[in-house]
């Protein structure tokens, strides 16, 4: 049996969970722990159990409750994902103008099945459920916090090339 | 360019969805642009003032506690977020002398599909949910708020902060509000990717930190709310609409809508229309009239059929809709409901038994899996849908699928079961045909779905 060892974050990491906090009562602490593993999400990529255990030492809460959080919430990664995690709605709203197509184009273009990352490591596509932005669609989310709106065939092509044109500049 | 750079690019401006100037007098999206979200633009459009007003800080008496919720039950405000509960007389369940700690919450997470309204709100005029929970945490006495808003738009998360900071900064929250005796601290949190969280008691356990599984009720929240402490829970726009009743007064607000159905409403048009986006109408607009703010229907098609509040509201067929008027009772009338007024428009091209797949996916993902008819139910509704679909249905599936939605419906801890259910319930009510004819010939009635 391996033990987990928990993750240490940096003082910046360690700063803004301070931010979080404060927002909660003394003896409420838990509140935070979505906002925590949002952002160690975004500093880290994906929540590990050392994450889990990280977050849960530094919350004082049970670490199978941050386990708990962790895998009910649709936008937490368990496992490590692409550089970019690309999120397409395909809900009804969105479905009715384009949405299912956006994903299609998407799994074209970076020649991965839904759910896949590409061999680069660059792109990792998944479909969504609704992020409430019904009326922009095709939507989508790159990385958890930055929506894309009326994505096209033509906007979704400029998106990837950016965002590889992006990724060349700071590797 | 920058990765921030290559993004921003693709960022929602609010121009088709918000700025499009065809609302029919507004009053939570007027006079915005897009860049006059700040504090001194929204003081500079009256902002503010109802606070000041009732603090008694603009030379006036101020208004009691009592006074305020009297305005609201003249207003017949009722709670935008989809359970149309009338506002006034939910903030007077508020226990009033109640010796330890309340809270006052927003539900910002804005997730039935086919809504966006809260978004654009908080986005491009942040200030006026601050404003109407600091009215509203006055009313209850209450010094302490969260707004909870949806984790998949964490950009408006982000504003809604700065706003915050600037309301602080300017003492409209904090301690001592303008130099009267009120306290109010409001802090945003946010969600991350779970629908059920938009359900009352289920946003309550995530704000606590934990799965969003719902509660029972009773107890209700203004007895047993976050932390087990009265909380009164609103929507964003329920909020939003506040300080416009507090400056004209609740005749005012009452008699820009209908009886029973005050003030304006925001709808959010998707699907089939020429320009989809959120249309702040009074209610009792009729929808023709909203129809046509949205450019009629895409590429000049037939209207089919429209979900008028939301995926969990019935579906309603065009010869209906086109003859009902957009508020609470007219559209509980025609068998369905306003929900969070979340239009979705489908054309004649539509196959509604795809629709309902479509649909029928989404309850099974996003049931919490506490109660067995949702979880369970949810599956089976899905997979007949699925098979239906696919063209491997047989004619035993219709009598089943409307027996599965039965057996879930009233019979789950929250409402996400009977909003699985009721979508089912009214595409077999009004699009019987095309189901059967999946059955018997194993394909679409309609040619072509985009």
């Amino acid at each position: 049996m391996s033990i987990i060892e928990a993750q240490t974050f940096s003082a910046q990491v360690l700063a803004r969970f301070d931010k979080e906090l404060a927002k909660y009562p003394d003896d409420q602490k838990q509140s935070a722990v979505i906002a925590c593993l949002s952002i160690v999400q975004q500093v880290h990529g994906h929540v590990s159990p050392e994450s889990e255990k990280g977050v849960a030492q530094y919350l004082g809460m049970p670490v199978m409750a941050v386990h708990e959080v962790s895998t009910f919430y649709n936008m937490f990664n368990l496992t490590p994902v692409g550089r970019y995690k690309i999120n397409v709605c395909t809900n009804l709203p969105c479905q009715l103008r384009g949405g299912q197509k956006a994903l299609h184009h998407l799994c074209e273009t970076l020649q991965v099945e839904v759910g896949g990352t590409t061999a680069d490591g660059l792109f990792t596509l998944q479909p969504g459920e609704c992020m409430g932005a019904c009326a922009d669609a095709p939507v989508l989310l790159v990385n958890d916090r930055s929506m894309c709106s009326y994505m096209s065939d033509v906007k979704l092509d400029q998106l990837i090339h950016g965002l590889r044109s992006a990724t060349k500049e700071q590797p | 360019m920058t990765l921030d750079q290559v993004l921003t690019q693709f960022q929602s401006t609010g121009l088709q969805t918000c700025f499009h100037g065809r609302h029919l007098q507004p009053q939570i999206y007027a006079g915005l642009d897009g860049k006059n979200w700040r504090l001194k633009d929204y003081e500079a459009r009256g902002g503010y003032q109802a606070l000041r007003t009732i603090l008694g800080m603009d030379g006036g008496e101020g208004m009691t506690q009592d006074q305020v919720i009297a305005t609201m039950k003249d207003s017949g405000l009722r709670g935008r977020g989809g359970a149309g509960f009338p506002t006034g007389l939910k903030w007077s369940f508020m226990p009033r002398q109640f010796p330890g700690q309340k809270y006052l919450v927003c539900n910002s997470d804005e997730g039935e599909p086919g809504t966006c309204k809260d978004r654009d709100i908080l986005e491009f005029n942040p200030h006026i949910v601050i404003e109407g929970m600091a009215i509203a945490a006055y009313a209850m006495g209450i010094s302490v708020g969260y707004n909870y808003i949806h984790g998949e738009i964490f950009q408006t998360y982000e504003r809604f902060e700065e706003a915050l900071e600037e309301a602080r900064a300017a003492a409209y929250l904090g301690d001592k509000i303008m130099g009267s005796s009120f306290d109010f601290q409001l802090h945003a949190a946010h969600g991350f990717g779970a629908y059920i969280c938009g359900e009352e008691t289920a946003l309550l356990e995530s704000l606590e930190g934990k799965k969003g599984q719902p509660r029972f009720k009773p107890p209700f929240p203004a007895s047993y709310g976050v932390y087990g402490k009265p909380t009164t829970i609103n929507n964003t726009e329920t909020f939003a609409a506040v300080p416009w009743i507090i400056r004209n007064g609740g005749a005012a607000y009452l008699a820009c809508g209908k009886p029973n159905n005050g003030g304006t409403k925001i709808f959010s048009v998707s699907g089939d229309v020429e320009l989809p986006g959120n249309y702040e109408v009074p209610m009792g607009t009729p929808f023709a009239k909203l129809l046509e703010l949205a450019g009629g229907v895409r590429g000049g098609r037939q209207l089919k059929a429209v979900i008028p509040g939301g995926s969990s509201a019935p579906v309603l067929p065009a010869s209906i809709m086109m003859d009902i008027t957009m508020d609470y009772d007219a559209i509980a009338k025609a068998g369905s409901m306003l929900g969070s007024g979340a239009v979705i428009v489908m054309d004649d091209t539509r196959c509604m038994v795809k629709s309902l797949q479509r649909l029928s996916a989404f309850y099974m993902h996003e049931s919490c899996g506490q109660c067995t008819p949702c979880r369970e139910g949810t599956g089976w509704l899905w997979r007949i849908v699925d098979r239906l679909e696919t063209g491997q249905g047989k004619p035993s599936d219709m009598d089943l699928l409307d027996s599965v939605a039965e057996n879930i419906m009233g019979r789950t801890i929250c409402a996400l079961g009977d909003a699985a259910a009721m979508p089912v319930r009214g595409m077999l009510k009004h699009f019987r045909p095309e189901f059967e004819h999946h059955i018997t010939h194993k394909t679409c009635m309609v040619s072509a779905y985009i």
